[in-house]
């Protein structure tokens, strides 16, 4: 093994999958397909419950992800990004109900509404790091959250907006269970996909370059204000989609969609995961999502209680998440073998 | 002109009681983290803390004794509460200020949820105290005397905090520890000592104000995240760390709230955000921020 082969094996756990240089990319993308595989399989096996609680994790995966990168790879913590999520869920719904529930117009208007808000809103936000980031992110996400609420002629304000149709593709629709998860499946797996392409591209290494030293890569000639708006817009632009697919899974959107609680959550998948690495916050999210529905109606409805409690664990014991600790496992076994 | 005064006058003196509850808040916020680098995203859930607190002690009978006892069961709580999160977020000093904030919010979400098992998601009312709960008549409009004491309050409260910053060594210790932690710890001040005060007393602010705010809002779940989102606002167009800024600030988002949203309904939530927007587009840090901040990079 060379020397700079091992610098890039020990800095990986701090900076995520950077490893694109490594060679074998071929067996790399092996265990993500054994993994679609498998997914793909989960209806023959689970009963339509399981399968629909799965869909629900694989929606939140995605929106976590899309989070990803922003807090991990770009390095702008934001705790309003459900409002995009929500716009993106609101627009997939109405546009089922108003134009078309044709297979992938509604998930696309509400891709496309996702990176328009974020464009509309970020600009302001990504003028500042860190804490005011964090501010400003939460400031805008609670206006966008009211906005959903007021603007009920619209939105169904509180009481949500319902009667969305189930998706069609080809003109059937699409009801049981096991095809909607397919449905979320795939555009979720195409989600990943496109985020896994984004954070591996050179575009990638500019933004974890401006997430650890941004002096640097001013001087150097970017120009950090454009790099992170792009990040932002992308990154609204994916919670767009999956708030589309929660559309036509659930196909009932309310306000606590577009809430400060859904950012938090997304948040705290992100962390718990850990940022910066994609499998991580899809881990984190399902953790999430297994917590808040699984154990929520036994808890009478106070699972955010749980939540809470992890997130102040996971604060405290996992800095990085876990894919700290994957990394550490790895970091031992290297230390270990020498 | 004068017309249109009076026909608003009653969304304008809303718009400064607000103004001063939002004031109490966001000069424990402001302070917390311009002086300790703690963003204190517990700071809502410890108003509404407090506003529980209200309803326990006060509830629906209005008494003196009620209220007084409210407040000072407030304020108790409040200095321990703050004393605790101080405690919480020692161990993580060393780490990026984002765990901290990570840490109160986990620490909101926890407290939220308790008061809720607690008090039920009911929307609670607090009765303001004799004395206070009737109408008082301003320039021939019926306006409630509690809010009118509120405003009152707000003023006291504002010109007694600006004396003490700016008049009194504590007060010295307060602009220094903005400026510059690191020195003022330099000169023999043990920053621990400093830190468990400060998040006291902002956390105390935030559970009296919930008591004060009490026959304003009454207590009900998710009032907490307004009441952080109201106070965040305040402190980023005032800028952090500085008493007139939230002092401004607050009395900017009380008309925003108040007279915005009696005049134009349905754009209240594009006022808030455009008020938000043209601060920072012409002052990146606030009304009255510092120059330069250390823990914000």
């Amino acid at each position: 093994m060379t020397a700079t082969e091992k610098t890039i094996a020990v800095a990986d756990p701090v900076t995520g999958p950077t490893g694109g240089r490594r060679s074998g990319g071929v067996l790399r993308l092996l265990p993500a397909v054994v993994v679609l595989v498998l997914l793909a399989l989960v209806p023959f096996v689970v009963d339509p419950f399981g399968t629909s609680t799965l869909s629900r994790v694989l929606v939140f995966a995605l929106f976590a992800c899309s989070l990803d990168l922003l807090v991990g790879i770009t390095g702008l913590p934001s705790l309003g990004h459900a409002a995009y999520f929500g716009v993106g869920a609101y627009t997939a719904g109405l546009v089922s109900i108003h134009v078309t529930a044709e297979a992938p117009v509604p998930v696309l208007a509400g891709m496309v509404a996702g990176g328009l808000a974020a464009a509309t809103t970020g600009w302001l936000a990504v003028r500042n790091n860190g804490v005011f980031f964090l501010m400003l992110t939460l400031a805008i996400g609670e206006l966008v959250f009211q906005l959903a609420q007021s603007a009920s002629s619209v939105t169904g304000g509180s009481n949500g907006l319902f009667g969305i149709p189930a998706v069609r593709i080809a003109g059937e629709p699409l009801t049981l269970p096991g095809y909607v998860y397919w449905y979320v499946l795939a555009v979720a797996a195409l989600g990943f996909a496109g985020l896994w392409t984004i954070s591996r591209s050179p575009v990638g290494a500019v933004l974890r370059g401006i997430r650890d030293n941004e002096p640097r890569m001013r001087s150097v000639g970017y120009s950090p204000f454009r790099y992170k708006l792009a990040a932002f817009v992308l990154a609204g632009a994916f919670a767009g989609l999956a708030g589309g697919l929660f559309a036509a899974q659930v196909r009932l959107v309310t306000p606590s969609e577009v809430g400060f609680e859904l950012g938090a959550l997304a948040l705290l998948a992100v962390i718990l995961g850990g940022a910066g690495s994609l499998w991580g916050p899809v881990l984190g999210a399902a953790v999430v999502v297994l917590v808040r529905d699984g154990l929520g109606p036994s808890l009478d409805g106070h699972g955010p209680l749980v939540l809470g409690i992890v997130f102040v664990l996971a604060v405290y014991l996992l800095p990085r998440g876990f894919a700290g600790l994957a990394g550490f496992g790895r970091l031992t076994a290297r230390t270990a073998r020498r | 002109m004068l017309g249109w005064f009076d026909a608003n006058l009653v969304s304008i003196l809303n718009g400064f009681a607000i103004g001063s509850l939002l004031f109490i808040l966001a000069i424990g916020l402001s302070i917390v983290f311009g002086m300790m680098d703690v963003l204190n995203l517990a700071h809502g859930a410890l108003y509404l803390l407090g506003s529980y607190l209200a309803v326990s002690f006060v509830g629906g009978t209005s008494s003196w004794g009620g209220f007084l006892v409210a407040l000072g069961v407030a304020a108790l709580v409040g200095l321990l509460a703050g004393g605790g999160l101080s405690a919480m977020t020692e161990p993580l000093a060393r780490r990026p200020i984002l765990d901290q904030a990570l840490l109160t919010l986990g620490v909101s979400l926890v407290v939220a949820e308790l008061l809720s098992i607690a008090y039920g998601n009911d929307v609670l009312s607090i009765a303001p105290p004799p004395g206070l709960d009737g109408s008082t008549s301003v320039a021939g409009n019926a306006y409630p005397t509690y809010r009118l004491a509120l405003i009152g309050l707000g003023l006291v409260l504002a010109v007694a905090v600006y004396l003490v910053v700016e008049r009194t060594s504590v007060g010295a210790l307060v602009r220094a520890s903005v400026a510059d932690r690191d020195m003022v710890s330099a000169m023999g001040i043990d920053n621990r000592k400093v830190k468990i005060a400060v998040l006291g007393i902002g956390s105390m602010l935030a559970t009296v104000a919930g008591v004060l705010g009490g026959p304003v809002y009454g207590a009900r779940p998710g009032l907490d995240g307004t009441i952080l989102i109201l106070a965040l606002v305040v402190v980023v167009i005032g800028g952090l760390g500085s008493v007139t800024g939230a002092l401004i600030g607050a009395l900017v988002i009380g008309q925003v709230e108040s007279l915005g949203r009696a005049l134009l309904p349905d754009l209240a939530s594009f006022i808030l955000f455009g008020t938000l927007a043209v601060v920072l587009v012409v002052r990146p840090r606030g009304l009255f921020g510092p120059k330069t901040l250390a823990g914000v990079r």
